[in-house]
């Protein structure tokens, strides 16, 4: 009886989650004509078309912009790996002299924050605005992520860099030969934890970036579903026509339910490390 | 293994070497200790310059909120305003002040509430469900949307909830015969954020509930089995109570960002219809600050919230550190 109810709640619970993002889908692949003819999407269309897709190819701003979000992923996360690693090594050294007063730096960063109009300025005077640095360069690291892989590398026995060390491996060494090795789970997670952020990413080019041909995918797909909201009737009016809305709704959530497997395996781990230490 | 007795091994070697050594004054070891750590301090440099430059540059730009910032004079050579706290007033006795702090609060709040009655629901039942594969099931499904960007869940809410073209207003008018303009409208748009905010996070929110369930002693339920309790009577007075202080630390997080309210998402899903009940500090200060281009004001107000932050985030700490050995 009682496991019978948590099984129904379950159930709900699932399709609460997934039955929202397959309507999207089906969306994306309904005729115009039909979401028409029905005044408005269905759960179960009737028929299928790849036109919203072939429209978002052709008539939109999406392709450039999926290759400026390729760019800001791939070498934003790597800046971001870079950073992190390089600082988080370090901070697990507990014998490295002015560790607590970085510390305390850093988590000082996390409670207060002196807020948009100030960050601005900053990224203002820095000579980034209106550039595709200006969402790569500051958010070019997360303390919660450093935090994250710290407590991890404190985990390691402390025998493994001391005997490299004294084999004569330089600290640089040490932690490409020894230490990343047996990190690759949490590398793993925290760069797919950027990643995902640095795909994304929409604030910083909102207040950042003026330019059309700079805007990220997340930009691009927000003006796509506010232009003339509520008010696509009129037959002659094609773009952005909503089958085509929605086929790039998908297009932009694809990437993250195709890594999303990978992600899963891990994050349940970091996420937990990371809350109990902090 | 190996490597660690070998490491063991030299660690003793080294400690003799040591020894042989006459000790050098305390100054000199001190550099030395440092100097060993060199290569440590060149790795942290990039991360340190970022955090100087974008973390701790802004705290400094924070100058304008007490001046009257000149653009073209840059911070330093603005003139002050007069008096210091000019522009803080101004808000705060501007009509919009009590109106956004209003919705800032209620917005928060009603997430804190509900996002974490749901969160540990939720993670009760996946503690209570006993076919394995089935719960993982679940659980991976209700992780997905936390991926998602705020952009892609409005993107979800409009192919639901558009009056004209939305699934659900679809139903409603071949059924009922009406349609609800959800997403325009005041008296739904607070139901849909903390709608929207639950079904992105629920399964996200859960793993750390459960996480704790998992560690409770499990001779607990045993002997309050052999005391004859059922299964919720278990739930309510073992399980919540062996979470308690994972609730309240996640609570103590949380409020310290009472007046963030969720900007990411408010900002994607706010439109001028619905400003006077979804229009928060960080929207507004968006508007004031980048849009209008009233720097000061804005910066001004930023602070205010930051402050407050803060100051609850310290205080709520403290408190939930004593409360925590008593009774609940």
């Amino acid at each position: 009886m009682f496991d019978g109810i948590v099984v129904v709640a379950l159930i709900v619970i699932g399709l609460f989650a997934l039955v929202p993002l397959l309507v999207v889908v089906a969306a994306s692949l309904t005729p115009y004509s039909e979401v028409l003819a029905n005044g408005g999407y269905v759960l179960f269309p009737t028929s299928f078309t790849l036109e919203g897709y072939i429209a978002m190819w052709n008539t939109t701003r999406i392709p450039q912009a999926m290759l400026v979000s390729t760019f800001v992923t791939v070498v934003g996360t790597a800046l971001n790996m870079i950073l992190s690693t390089g600082i988080a090594w370090p901070l697990s050294r507990k014998e490295m002299p002015g560790r607590t007063f970085i510390l305390l730096a850093l988590v000082f960063t996390t409670v207060f924050n002196a807020g948009i109009i100030p960050t601005y300025l900053i990224v203002k005077n820095t000579g980034l605005l209106n550039s595709i640095w200006a969402m790569i360069i500051p958010s070019a690291l997360s303390v919660f992520n450093v935090f994250i892989m710290k407590t991890f590398f404190e985990g390691l026995p402390s025998e493994l860099s001391e005997s490299a060390r004294l084999d004569g491996a330089g600290e640089v060494r040490l932690l490409l030969r020894i230490i990343f090795p047996l990190a690759v789970p949490v590398l793993l997670t925290i760069g797919l934890f950027y990643a995902v952020a640095n795909w994304n990413t929409f604030f910083a080019a909102i207040f950042y970036v003026r330019d059309a041909s700079l805007q990220p995918l997340q930009v691009v797909l927000r003006d796509l579903l506010t232009s003339n909201p509520d008010a696509a009737f009129d037959p002659d009016e094609v773009t952005p026509a909503l089958t085509l809305r929605m086929a790039a709704v998908v297009i932009t959530a694809l990437p993250m339910i195709v890594v999303y497997p990978f992600i899963q395996k891990h994050f349940q781990k970091g996420v937990l490390i990371g809350s109990v230490k902090s | 293994m190996v490597m660690a007795e070998s490491a063991q091994h030299q660690l003793s070697h080294t400690e003799q070497r040591a020894a042989k050594r006459p000790a050098p004054s305390r100054r000199r070891r001190t550099w030395a200790h440092i100097k060993r750590y060199k290569a440590l301090y060149i790795m942290m440099v990039p991360a340190l310059a970022y955090v100087a430059v974008y973390k701790y540059g802004p705290m400094y730009g924070l100058l304008i909120a007490f001046k009257n910032y000149n653009l073209g004079l840059g911070i330093l050579a603005s003139q002050w305003a007069d008096p210091w706290y000019r522009h803080f007033s101004e808000f705060f006795s501007s009509p919009y002040a009590g109106q956004l702090l209003t919705n800032t609060l209620l917005i928060s709040v009603y997430k804190l509430v509900i996002g974490t009655v749901a969160a540990i629901v939720v993670a009760l039942l996946f503690n209570e469900c006993r076919t394995n594969w089935f719960r993982r099931t679940v659980q991976t499904v209700s992780y997905m949307p936390h991926f998602l960007s705020w952009v892609i869940v409005y993107g979800v809410c409009v192919a639901l909830l558009s009056q004209s073209t939305g699934v659900l207003n679809n139903f409603l008018s071949d059924t009922f015969g009406f349609t609800v303009p959800f997403l325009n409208s005041t008296d739904w748009f607070r139901t849909v954020l903390v709608t929207s905010d639950v079904w992105k996070d629920i399964g996200w929110g859960a793993i750390i509930y459960l996480a704790a369930m998992v560690g409770i002693n499990q001779d607990l339920y045993e002997a309050a089995r052999m005391d004859g309790a059922g299964r919720l009577r278990q739930i309510w007075s073992i399980t919540l109570p062996g979470i308690r202080n994972v609730i309240i630390l996640l609570l103590v997080l949380k409020i310290g960002g009472i007046l963030d309210a969720g900007f990411d998402q408010i900002f994607v899903f706010l439109n001028p219809q619905v400003y006077s009940v979804g229009d928060i500090i960080d929207t507004w200060v968006y508007r004031a600050g980048l849009v209008d281009l009233n720097y000061s004001q804005a910066a001004a107000v930023g602070l205010f919230k930051s402050v407050i932050g803060f100051v609850l985030m310290v205080t709520v700490n403290r408190m939930a550190r004593r409360w925590d050995g008593q009774v609940w």
